[in-house]
């Protein structure tokens, strides 16, 4: 009952930065669409795009519910990567050569919960430091990325782990009707997260605690529980971001995707994740992680360097941020004025 | 003595001593002069970075764009030194650089003082703005060919001893800057109104601001001291590689933060010192170069790394529960 309320409310509220970046993100996608002629809009672009930005956006989707609670999860990658080393390890250790068939599909699932386990565990030694030790979030992650990297490389010894049955490389290549698995993945994903997000009690919980803490303990909230859940969450997100990762590049490496962790926490910022906590909607980061891409696939099309698209990455995210600061203090202004009005009128 | 022995200073000087009898008690080579030298050698950029994120740390906010901040200035410096001045000293590609790293902090201070913007967010933009800037647009070729100036200072040596086996070690006279750059932060955060000032921001910033202070002002200021720490820090390390690597010093930033961490300053703001950090950076640097010494294969300095930041903030959080149940 009051779960609908505070989204109702909080719907209106962030309706503005939302339509927004809605607008912005097909502003973005018509600018593209224009530069390059007939090769933006084209069944091959879209497909490389629908291909490319699940990995980021499973990944953000961990961030995301990290920076809901007030923390963050610098760790994700590195999980992602140990992940996909041991479903690697899986297939090229374990599996007898020349399996097929059956035996196969049964040696794939068993990698697929391999890299769930590998998620939801390194998930867990997070959620003790943050939630049980109580170390500040960004430097328990800090450490722990270290940690999972530096795991990552010993098991390797810094090679890549190659060589996965056709049955895995399905996932990266395939596609479920017209669409290619990793976005019906990332799908499946933002769904789910934002079933447990608007739709429970666990959800709503998270973004009290992100809004206030303390209140949220008087209300009667088991933080630290709550806490260590949503980190468990972000860990088995970012295993299954090691899985497509993996099968869509065919080779596991430690050091994969790195920029990925800064790219994240962009994506979440872009899509009206307040990095203090309490806002966020997968609706959002879902807006911004697709127009990211799009600018991505664009320049690359226009020949741009990868440089010179970090370069409008920042400045897009500036942009973004400083526009809707300014819609929000004029708003917040005029609000202020008719709260002078009215309690003027009541004295 | 009770208050010393409590302080989070003396705690990490105890864990770093512990660690240099372990790792010298492996190998007795860690306590060469010429090991020695080199590790004080390797403090000296990762040091300067550090002091400036401590400042920020102290004051409530974060900075990430630091190390974008100093790749720009060196490359640019290395480019506007050879096309203008080649002859010139050196102490002009330091004013050069910290010029532009006072401008390009001066840009984090717009967003973050005067639009209210989250630190954290806009040095992720500024920092990818810059060094995106810088590759795309200024260069990615290597400046192999940097003036004189640079490579005589890379030369220059504070000491140069002749140690046990005969071997020539020697100091380099960068680490003077560092000493220097560190005396002066501390004389900054303990001694003057802005210092007192930034530690009051820290701790409670609207408080701060209801007391009279010019928070703004402060916030300004801070980011711009940081852009000209990681200026100086470049040109630095443009003479210690005696080339201008555009991709070089970018990624190093949590390490930097690490180390100002490790060093007892509170994420939160409000608490950190100038020796802490000193500490904090020597701590890091030890282990990044003495794991070969103890014979531990270089792949797991990752692990290690990893290890003893989750180690020793854990201590801290679990130091400060404990403190706060005793007051409670």
């Amino acid at each position: 009952m009051d779960l609908r309320r505070l989204q109702l409310r909080d719907l209106v509220s962030r309706d503005d930065n939302l339509l927004r970046l809605l607008v912005i993100s097909v502003g973005v996608f018509a600018t593209m669409t224009v530069l390059n002629g007939d090769r933006f809009l084209t069944t091959l672009n879209v497909d490389s795009m629908a291909n490319q930005f699940p990995e980021l956006g499973i990944l953000t989707l961990g961030v995301m519910l990290a920076m809901i609670t007030g923390g963050i999860d610098l760790s994700v990658v590195g999980i992602a990567n140990l992940a996909g080393i041991f479903v690697a390890l899986v297939f090229t250790r374990l599996m007898p050569e020349g399996t097929t068939g059956a035996a196969q599909a049964a040696w794939v699932a068993l990698a697929l919960a391999v890299a769930l386990l590998t998620g939801l565990a390194a998930g867990a030694v997070n959620a003790t430091l943050v939630a049980v030790v109580g170390i500040t979030p960004i430097l328990a992650t800090l450490g722990t990325m270290q940690l999972f990297t530096g795991l990552a490389i010993v098991i390797t010894q810094g090679y890549a782990v190659v060589g996965y049955p056709e049955a895995f490389l399905a996932i990266g290549s395939d596609r479920l009707w017209i669409f290619p698995i990793p976005f019906v993945v990332f799908v499946a994903c933002a769904l789910a997260v934002g079933v447990v997000l608007s739709r429970t009690a666990f959800g709503l919980s998270l973004y009290m605690m992100g809004t206030n803490l303390r209140a949220a303990a008087f209300a009667g909230i088991e933080t630290r529980k709550a806490l260590f859940k949503s980190y468990l969450l972000t860990g088995l997100l970012s295993g299954t971001a090691g899985v497509v990762m993996i099968s869509r590049t065919n080779s596991a490496k430690a050091d994969y995707g790195e920029s990925y962790v800064l790219q994240a926490v962009l994506v979440s910022v872009l899509g009206g994740v307040n990095p203090s906590g309490g806002f966020g909607t997968v609706l959002g980061v879902t807006i911004a992680v697709l127009s990211l891409q799009f600018l991505s696939s664009g320049f690359s099309m226009l020949r741009f360097s990868n440089f010179a698209k970090e370069f409008t990455w920042g400045v897009f995210l500036l942009a973004i941020m400083t526009l809707n600061h300014v819609q929000n203090r004029r708003r917040a202004r005029s609000a202020a004025r008719v709260g002078t009005i009215a309690t003027g009128g009541a004295t | 003595m009770r208050k010393l022995v409590a302080t989070h200073e003396f705690v990490v000087l105890c864990v770093l001593a512990a660690l240099v009898l372990l790792v010298g008690s492996v190998n007795p080579a860690f306590y060469s002069l010429g090991n020695v030298f080199s590790l004080l050698k390797g403090t000296v950029i990762l040091g300067i970075l550090s002091l400036g994120v401590l400042i920020v740390i102290v004051s409530g906010n974060i900075d990430i764009s630091f190390t974008a901040i100093a790749a720009f200035a060196m490359y640019c410096t290395g480019k506007l030194m050879l096309a203008f001045f080649p002859g010139a000293p050196l102490v002009v590609a330091f004013a050069v650089a910290g010029a532009i790293g006072i401008l390009l902090g001066a840009v984090n201070a717009v967003f973050v003082a005067f639009f209210k913007m989250p630190a954290l967010i806009v040095s992720l933009g500024t920092a990818s703005a810059i060094r995106g800037f810088m590759l795309a647009f200024i260069g990615v070729r290597i400046i192999n060919n940097l003036p004189d100036a640079h490579v005589g200072f890379s030369r220059s040596r504070l000491v140069t001893l002749t140690d046990s086996a005969g071997r020539v070690v020697s100091l380099p006279t960068a680490i003077l800057v560092y000493a220097g750059l560190a005396v002066l932060v501390w004389l900054l955060l303990r001694y003057t109104i802005l210092g007192r000032g930034i530690y009051a921001l820290g701790g409670d910033a609207v408080a701060a601001e209801r007391a009279g202070l010019n928070v703004r002002g402060i916030q300004v200021f801070i980011f711009c001291f940081v852009g000209l720490l990681s200026g100086v820090a470049g040109v630095l390390h443009s003479t210690y590689m005696r080339n201008a690597n555009p991709f070089d010093i970018v990624g190093s930033e949590l390490n930097v933060i690490a180390a100002v961490v490790l060093g007892g300053a509170s994420i939160t703001g409000g608490k950190g010192s100038v020796l802490g950090t000193v500490v904090g950076v020597l701590f890091i640097v030890i282990i990044d170069n003495s794991l070969i010494l103890t014979g531990i294969p270089s792949y797991w300095q990752r692990v290690a790394t990893g290890l003893i930041i989750v180690l020793s903030t854990a201590a801290t959080a679990l130091r400060s529960r404990a403190e706060a149940r005793a007051a409670a």
